[in-house]
């Protein structure tokens, strides 16, 4: 028996001088069974404790626990979809319409997806200039003192429930924008996207509106990730820039623009992926409609998020859920991809660490 | 005169250039476009506080409003409250963290402490990056599928807090990982020469070092997950009474409460929708002010 | 109590990287031995195989014997968890537990052991304190934050706390590479003193300070980049500094590399 292994120190030890009495305390060692001789020597040799062998397995069991757990959920979602898409009489992909009864189901998701696409990049490209301005106002204009009030602020955005940004885009922006929408129906109405759409321009249920509305609650997420990509520019290159006599603009555009592009392009993809998944503030501002998607910014509609969410009460019967859920299944196709590549834009970027 | 002229002139060059008009032109244009950018992210902020307050606070202000449910009033009555939708709110939101933040905080040590570049830590790693992109509405359908279709369970507030629970693990993983990375592997490297065994390590010395952080982060996660809407529009029913029990019958929550009031036409649906509103937004704010003074309480002192 | 080690044959690796070749040597208890050499020649890891905390990084392993009083410490019944409550370390940079107030510092080890005496605590707190030469300085806020003391309270805190667990050896990684020179002439007090009651081994980048604190020396080099550190003298410190065996000792001593 080792000298290490032993759970008390003889008591007859001698305290010494200085220092601490023995040490008695009550966890011992674990000893483990001795080894056969000539065994290879290798990690699996030493001994653990129960403390440490129990502590590790829950933290292992924890992950391969979320990892079961999400492989299981794909697999129920898909063996729940299947039966629906067999009995489906339209082209899921390729048909615009939407039937899901389940006496004589056709449906099909592409007018669904078109308006999830079309609404989310609309949202999109006012969000990403903003952001982008907000995002280097607060690390680079923003008085010192300021910045991270000021930085709060912005977050508050993503504090805010998407059903109250639904309902403050329906009553008050829409209204709001009832002037410059029939202004761009009027003058630009000669263009698909500002062309009068299936939705009512007095009310404003529109993509239009649906749009600025995401574009607001994509604010904070894009801003979020570019700030803080902005803030690790190396000081050297901005002292650099600054010691050549550059204007603050030209700093910015020389030495913060080209260190955070890909931090922001991917903050900008998080952004869209959250778009496109959002679905109430849709559901509550979009005006359902019967016609087909014209892309235009003026139509009404259904993104796929809120075309599940408006099914909701009529779930009962498996085969007409199968059908949204298998819409559920492009719509999480569709996200991960657009996550997947925000991930693999800023792949290998160290430097963001 | 001309030697008035000559004294006039410099005797040298000036020492600072001037910067060109070109150039400072620019720079103040791109000045202005960032202070508007930002004033242009106040602008909604601001609107939507005053278009929420402005509709809904002066219905938060009776006492039964916050004692009362709508149990037994009509659509046309006003009156009652929303403790119904409270209890449900605040009870989904506490189910889902006591499963959520265990697996989430076991997940994260592991990926920090034990996984490191092991096949199963990178299969890890990729589920919670696939759950961090998971649309709402699809975390429900996914619960839908698994608890109410395949499981035979009734739609409750417990499939509520499942689909719940998918949205938060993620949120929680990322940031104990991060505040795990920033512990300083120094405090492990003097627990082991101590003699203190791993596991106790991460339980004593490292968890508590970032403790203050991850509490912040638990809490700003629970407010996000009560103000989603799309998992209680699939996974449970609205009711107008008061009902404690999760795993049976419809409960009412905040966001769904606002969600079917909004289709009453009149003006009692429009007090019960943004007074629904202000007290989400209440709740979601003493959220966020809880986490941040837990997290000040336990944050490491020096003095 | 001070016990002795003897090292033999020890090869140390990260990976695949060969990092020490070959070291034996032996360390009588009640003395001080100090590790002396260029950067990146294998004294620190070859200091942190010797309570078992070099595996502690991932990919790093031990090769050959490191006995304490005859006993292999890398044999295969052994846990490194108990080598290394009866081996301690002080490192480089202060590090005193930030959560903890100054005495859960100093009794940290025993408490996370189990021990809950609150009265047994104290008293291992005050004797462990007095054993650093802290006492005086912190009698009066035992509960205040151990982050709060200066550098080389800091370090003469951690001392404390690694020997209130009471251990047979005292391993100290550069303990004052990061102090000032008031701070550090403390803690050089302090090891004179503690080498009553254990066996310390000190690896130091300061001749001057190996050579006021340390009975013998040992000296490491290495071959070239990319070469394992390797042992090259071993000496009672007088005869390293006045009279070296190895012509490499002698340059490095005298400062002509290194």
């Amino acid at each position: 028996m080792s000298d290490f292994a032993k759970v008390e120190r003889p008591a007859a030890r001698e305290t010494g001088s200085r220092g601490a009495p023995p040490n008695t305390a009550p966890e011992g060692t674990i000893t483990t069974p001795p080894q056969k001789p000539g065994g290879a020597p290798g990690p699996a040799k030493v001994p653990t404790r129960p403390g440490d062998r129990i502590f590790k397995a829950m933290t292992v069991g924890s992950g391969v626990t979320i990892v079961v757990m999400i492989v299981l959920i794909g697999v129920f979602l898909l063996i729940q979809a299947i039966p629906s898409l067999a009995d489906n009489e339209s082209n899921f992909l390729f048909s615009r319409d939407w039937n899901a009864d389940p006496a004589a189901l056709a449906f099909g998701v592409l007018d669904l997806l078109l308006v999830t696409v079309f609404s989310s990049i609309f949202a999109l490209l006012i969000a990403m200039p903003v952001s982008l301005g907000i995002a280097l106002f607060l690390t680079q204009y923003a008085p010192k003192r300021l910045a991270k009030p000021f930085g709060y602020l912005v977050d508050l955005l993503a504090a805010v429930p998407s059903i109250i940004y639904g309902l403050w885009g329906l009553y008050e922006l829409a209204p709001a924008l009832r002037p410059i929408s029939t202004w761009l129906n009027d003058t630009l109405g000669f263009i698909p996207i500002f062309a009068t759409g299936s939705s009512n321009l007095a009310i404003g249920q529109t993509i239009f509106t649906a749009g600025i509305v995401l574009a607001v609650m994509l604010l904070p997420i894009i801003t979020a990730i570019s700030r803080e990509v902005f803030d690790r520019t190396p000081s050297m290159h901005i002292e650099g820039a600054l010691a050549l006599g550059a204007t603050k603009w030209e700093v910015v555009k020389t030495t913060v623009l080209p260190f955070g592009r890909a931090g922001y392009m991917s903050a900008s993809m998080l952004g869209l992926g959250r778009a496109l998944g959002e679905t109430i503030a849709l559901l509550i501002i979009l005006a359902s409609t019967t016609q087909t998607f014209s892309f235009s910014l003026f139509d009404g509609g259904d993104t796929i998020a809120s075309k599940i969410a408006r099914a909701a009460s009529e779930f009962n019967d498996p085969k007409g859920a199968g059908a949204y859920i298998a819409a559920g299944l492009v719509l999480f196709v569709l996200t991960f991809v657009v996550n997947a590549f925000a991930r693999w834009i800023i792949a290998g970027h160290k430097e963001y660490e | 005169m001309s030697t008035a002229t000559d004294l006039d002139r410099p005797a040298a060059a000036p020492a600072f250039q001037q910067v060109s008009t070109n150039r400072k032109t620019r720079n103040r244009i791109a000045t202005g476009l960032v202070w508007t950018a930002f004033t242009a992210a106040l602008l909604p902020l601001v609107w939507l506080l005053i278009t929420v307050l402005a509709r809904g606070f002066e219905y938060v202000l009776t006492a039964d409003w916050w004692q009362k449910s709508f149990a037994g009033l009509t659509s046309r009555q006003f009156g009652g409250g929303v403790y119904h939708a409270i209890v449900g709110t605040l009870l989904q939101g506490l189910i889902c963290a006591i499963i959520a933040v265990p697996i989430a905080i076991l997940v994260a040590i592991y990926l920090v402490e034990y996984g490191k570049n092991s096949r199963l830590a990178s299969a890890v790693t990729f589920t919670v990056d696939i759950l961090s992109g998971v649309p709402s509405i699809v975390a429900a359908l996914f619960i839908y599928a698994l608890w109410v279709t395949t499981l035979g369970m009734p739609r409750s507030a417990f499939a509520v807090s499942l689909a719940l629970v998918l949205l938060m693990i993620p949120v929680v993983v990322r940031t104990t990982e991060e505040l795990l990375k920033i512990v300083p592997d120094e405090l492990r490297e003097a627990a082991y020469a101590l003699g203190i065994p791993k596991w106790k390590t991460i339980v004593k010395i490292v968890i508590p070092t970032a403790l203050s952080g991850i509490i912040t982060g638990i809490s700003l996660a629970i407010a996000r997950v009560m103000g989603e809407t799309a998992p209680v529009l699939i996974l449970v029913g609205y009711n107008s009474f008061i009902n404690y029990d999760p795993f049976a019958g419809s409960m009412a929550s905040l966001p769904l409460l606002m969600n079917s009031e909004r289709l009453t036409t009149n003006d009692v649906g429009e007090a019960r929708v943004w007074g629904a509103a202000v007290t989400l937004i209440l709740i979601i704010t003493l959220f966020n002010l809880l986490g941040s003074l837990i997290s000040r309480a336990t944050s490491l002192k020096t003095k | 109590m001070a016990k002795r080690i003897d090292v033999k044959d020890l090869n140390l690796y990260y990976g695949k990287f060969h990092a020490v070749d070959q070291v034996s040597l032996a360390v009588p208890p009640h003395s001080v031995t100090a590790f002396i050499g260029p950067s990146g020649c294998g004294k620190s890891t070859v200091l942190r195989s010797l309570n078992r905390m070099h595996e502690v990084i991932p990919g790093a392993r031990a090769e050959g014997k490191v006995l304490l009083d005859g006993e292999d410490i890398y044999a295969s019944t052994v846990d490194p968890v108990s080598v290394r409550r009866t081996i301690g370390m002080v490192f480089q940079r202060p590090n005193p537990f930030p959560t903890m107030s100054i005495r859960d510092n100093v009794v940290a080890g025993l408490r996370l052991a189990g021990e809950k005496n609150k009265g047994k605590l104290d008293e291992v707190a005050e004797q462990a304190l007095r054993g650093a030469n802290l006492w005086a300085e912190v009698k009066d806020r035992l509960a205040k934050p151990g982050g709060g003391l200066s550098g080389g309270q800091q370090q003469r805190l951690c001392i404390a706390r690694a020997i209130a667990v009471r251990p047979d050896v005292l391993l100290m990684d550069e303990p004052c590479s990061a102090l000032d020179p008031i701070s550090t002439l403390a803690i050089e007090d302090l090891i004179g003193e503690l080498k009553k009651d254990y066996t310390i081994v000190i690896v130091t980048h300061n001749m001057q300070q190996a050579a006021r604190v340390s009975d013998q020396c040992a000296f490491f080099n290495l071959a070239g980049v990319g070469q394992p550190g390797r042992l090259i003298e071993l000496d009672d410190t007088e005869k390293i500094f006045s009279n070296p065996g190895q012509k490499a000792t002698e340059d490095y001593i005298s400062g002509r590399f290194g």
